[in-house]
């Protein structure tokens, strides 16, 4: 499904839509960088967009092919994400995608997470968000989970420690 | 041809003043997983994602080669914070 409409003509436009967010120097900025046709980009901005949750990883949340993978999808599992609100997309199984939503985020590694169309980060990220507490309020405030819900899952988690 | 930790520091220190770092090797030698612990000022005011950001482009070359990559950022003050709750757990 994804596969065929991700498939990229030649028609390379060398316009980014977005420019780095980081606005520091970095002598590596001025290398050549492969960009994502525009049509591959409109999908991934709709595919990001279609649930409040989206998650980019290696494999499915039954069965991660790839420990980080792993513990995105438990950490998602912790916060009491409900399954209708989130969406997951195994990029080993193609692997245009794979490519192309590392150059969509601007970002080297899987997995990926978005919530409510906006990037969030990848593993690292989102284990430090889990333990401040800032996963909890950005899905409260985008309405993924209940305020009742969010702090009964913080309890559960911290009676388990 | 196998990223080596001396890689990583000489691409991090060229890039910003360091406090503190520490990288290690989580692929039992074969050079494809590491981990980064940076402490530096240059995070001052950023918050996680821009730092994330930054250390992804300055090792943009190196992450491409690796299997798996992984990090921690904190601010000099942050990594203070960090070694009192090390010393006190």
């Amino acid at each position: 499904m994804f596969s065929s409409a991700l498939r990229t003509s030649f028609t390379a436009l060398r316009a980014p839509t977005r420019v780095s967010a980081v606005a520091l120097t970095s002598p590596s900025l001025a290398f050549a960088r492969r960009y994502i046709t525009q049509e591959a980009r409109n999908k991934l901005q709709q595919a990001v967009s279609s649930t409040p949750v989206v998650l980019f990883m290696k494999g499915t949340p039954e069965a991660p092919q790839c420990g980080f993978s792993r513990a995105a999808v438990q950490v998602l599992d912790i916060h009491g994400v409900p399954p209708e609100k989130m969406k997951t997309f195994d990029v080993l199984e193609d692997s245009e995608l794979r490519q192309n939503i590392k150059e969509f985020s601007d970002w080297p590694t899987i997995p990926q997470l978005y919530v409510n169309g906006e990037f969030v980060g990848g593993c690292d990220i989102l284990i430090n968000m889990h333990q401040s507490g800032e996963l909890d309020e950005l899905l409260v405030k985008a309405g993924v989970v209940s305020p009742e819900e969010a702090s009964e899952n913080t309890s559960q988690t911290q009676s388990q420690n | 041809m196998p990223i080596s930790a001396a890689d990583l520091e000489a691409a991090i220190r060229a890039a910003m003043p360091v406090t503190y770092l520490e990288i290690e090797d989580t692929s039992n030698g074969c050079g494809e997983n590491y981990s980064v612990f940076v402490v530096s000022q240059a995070f001052e005011g950023k918050n996680t994602l821009a730092r994330h950001r930054f250390i992804n482009e300055v090792l943009k070359k190196e992450i491409a080669q690796m299997h798996a990559f992984s990090q921690k950022t904190l601010t000099p003050t942050q990594y203070q914070t960090y070694l009192a709750q090390q010393a006190a757990s």
